[in-house]
């Protein structure tokens, strides 16, 4: 039977504190559960560094294209019309009345792209359940999550390594 | 941990926990509304049902009824829209440039702000929509295929940029809003008793649970919105103000016109943050939230932005003489000196003048100072643009056609109602919705909390 301990801290430096010296022993910290984001907590239990900021880009970047291949298509290509003498029969000639459109369009994409994305890769989508592992963690607790599975210790080992810890709660729970 | 220069004034007064924030910032949720609540929203919604009206009287009859005529064809509507989008620009800049610049006195009044910026845009966007007056093909400003022969909209027309600018910038602004409110929802919804109140909380929550990679996510997501909501916002007055300046109109023909337009537009929302949150941090006791220090910051913000506007004014009129060009002298002349110098004159006081009493630190730190000249300000930055906008068309090239505009009372009634639906949407979003951002607060309690502060002295 695997075993998981939810350890509760009431304070983020506590949690950090503590995730250092748990981490220094070899036991790995599978998740923390925290009411705002806790710098600097990322190195210590290995969370790697997110690509969103690419994605962003991306998505921006496709924007952009598909901006200026509209405007081309339908200022150029497929209906030339003489609008107050402006140019408008090539897109480089054009351009500049195309910037504005341009840069919006493409702040449409990657705003919209980024944060589809980010709400897909986080699994938080509308009439998801809730899966912080105590309610009090959305408000002033701190908690982290160690499984035996994903450590080599056996359980008791594990829990009297965590009890040394500065933890506010501990709660130990059984699962398949 | 982060720390602060002891000398800084602290952020967060008071001796205050992680607790104390949940508890100062949900608990009015769960309370029963207070009466004076139910008194203001009651007004503002008999307000918005008469806006309504009005709007639907306009649709069903045409623009006719509006005090429009030959010369005037743009008058209180674009005002009207040009101030609402104005007005929206401070909430993008508060979260958005302040998020740039680590600006931490954001943290207290960027959620608001950015309600307020979209309901503000809301407002605007039934001003081009209803001047439209066939609303119901609205849909011909996009660029769709159509049985017209092949007939696309103008992609060389600013007022075509506008439609891309606003969408864009509404839709931006509101998913940057979400995003942020979205792990406070989540603290909401863990400390609903209600079943009812409690499911609502946890479809908005989305289910976020505060895992630490999302938390990471969180903050990259913030940051590169930031990063593309500043150029947009600067983006979109830009555009505004194309609107005007890329016509050959005289007054309106003038390349000052995007960085006046951005600057006035950033000095009317901060006048609008102020009166909406020194009413806001009274009626929910957040006053150690949004305290003077904060006002006091929003006041330098307001004195700079009014000062750009004020040497804006100022070159206007000597690039109008030094032009040597006739007609954009008289244009400037007859503003000032016109049938609508009253106007003009009012816009010069409101904007020019009361903002540089801020110079005087008694009156930036005085709360009821700040609330009477933020009210001065929104009167004057409508009148910048009703004259703007008025004064240079309604004395046109041909003099048999010059006259004046007189605003029906479906012009009045539209524009008091668009305020009347500001104001009920803002109400409901003070009633409902976590006021402060709750997760950012927290992560300065620590090094610009009061009671920790003083800890930090003591070692």
């Amino acid at each position: 039977m695997n075993k998981v301990f939810h350890v509760m801290y009431d304070d983020d430096d506590t949690l950090k504190t503590a995730a250092s010296q748990l981490v220094a022993k070899g036991i790995r910290v599978k998740e923390v559960f925290s009411p705002f984001p806790i710098h600097g907590i990322d190195p210590i239990i290995g969370v790697k560094r997110t690509r969103l900021g690419i994605v962003a880009f991306m998505f921006a970047s496709t924007g952009t294209a598909l901006a200026l291949l509209g405007m081309w298509y339908f200022m150029i290509s497929d209906w030339p019309m003489n609008i107050g003498g402006k140019p408008n029969f090539s897109l480089i000639e054009n351009l500049p009345a195309f910037i504005p459109v341009t840069f919006e369009f493409s702040v449409l994409c990657g705003a919209h792209g980024m944060a589809i994305t980010y709400l897909l890769r986080n699994g938080t989508l509308p009439g998801m359940p809730a899966t912080n592992p105590d309610p009090r963690t959305t408000d002033n607790m701190f908690v982290m999550e160690i499984t035996t599975e994903q450590n080599s210790l056996a359980a008791e080992a594990l829990e009297s390594a965590i009890k040394e810890t500065q933890l506010f709660e501990l709660s130990i729970k059984d699962y398949k | 941990m982060q720390r602060e220069a002891a000398i800084r004034e602290p952020l967060i007064l008071g001796d205050k926990s992680y607790k104390d924030i949940t508890d100062d910032v949900v608990g009015p949720i769960q309370g029963p509304a207070p009466i004076g609540w139910k008194i203001m929203i009651t007004i503002s919604s008999i307000i918005a049902v008469y806006g309504v009206g009005c709007i639907l009287y306009l649709i069903g009859t045409g623009i006719g009824v509006w005090g429009l005529n030959k010369t005037v064809g743009w008058a209180w509507d674009i005002t009207n829209f040009v101030w609402w989008v104005g007005i929206g620009h401070a909430g993008t800049l508060i979260s958005a440039v302040l998020l740039l610049f680590r600006q931490k006195w954001r943290m207290a009044i960027n959620r608001s702000a950015e309600a307020m910026t979209i309901f503000a845009v809301i407002m605007a966007a039934i001003f081009p929509g209803i001047h439209m007056g066939r609303i119901w093909v609205s849909y011909w400003v996009l660029p769709l295929p159509n049985q017209f022969g092949s007939l696309w909209v103008n992609f060389n027309s600013p007022l075509l940029w506008d439609v891309f600018a606003i969408s864009t910038y509404f839709s931006v602004s509101l998913v940057f809003w979400y995003i942020g409110l979205i792990p406070d929802f989540a603290t909401i919804r863990d400390r609903m008793t209600k079943p009812f109140a409690k499911k609502i909380y946890g479809l908005l929550s989305f289910g976020w649970s505060g895992r630490a990679k999302h938390w990471t996510r969180f903050e990259e997501v913030s940051l590169v919105l930031a990063g593309i909501a500043t150029p947009l916002v600067f983006s979109v007055h830009s555009i505004v103000s194309m609107d005007f300046a890329t016509s050959i109109v005289p007054g309106w023909h003038t390349t000052i016109f995007p960085p006046y337009f951005v600057s006035g537009a950033v000095f009317s929302g901060f006048a609008m943050v102020q009166t909406l949150l020194l009413v806001l941090r009274k009626g929910m006791k957040l006053e150690s939230y949004i305290h003077v220090k904060h006002v006091e910051y929003m006041n330098i913000v307001i004195i700079v932005t009014g000062s750009i506007v004020g040497v804006a004014y100022l070159t206007e009129l000597f690039i109008s003489w030094y032009s040597g060009v006739e007609y954009e002298s008289y244009a400037f002349i007859n503003r000032f000196s016109g049938p609508y110098s009253w106007a003009y004159w009012i816009m010069m006081t409101c904007n020019v003048i009361s903002p540089q009493l801020f110079w005087f630190k008694k009156i930036r730190r005085s709360l009821t100072a700040t609330f009477a000249l933020s009210i001065v300000v929104n009167i004057g930055m409508w009148f910048e643009r009703y004259v703007i906008i008025v004064t240079s068309i309604h004395r046109d090239y041909d003099p048999s056609s010059w006259g004046e505009f007189y605003p029906t009372s479906i012009d009045i009634g539209v524009f008091v109602g668009t305020m009347g639906i500001f104001l009920t949407l803002f109400l409901g979003f003070a009633r409902f919705f976590p006021v402060l951002a709750l997760n950012e607060l927290k992560t300065i309690l620590k090094s610009s909390g009061e009671n920790y502060k003083k800890i930090q002295d003591k070692h």
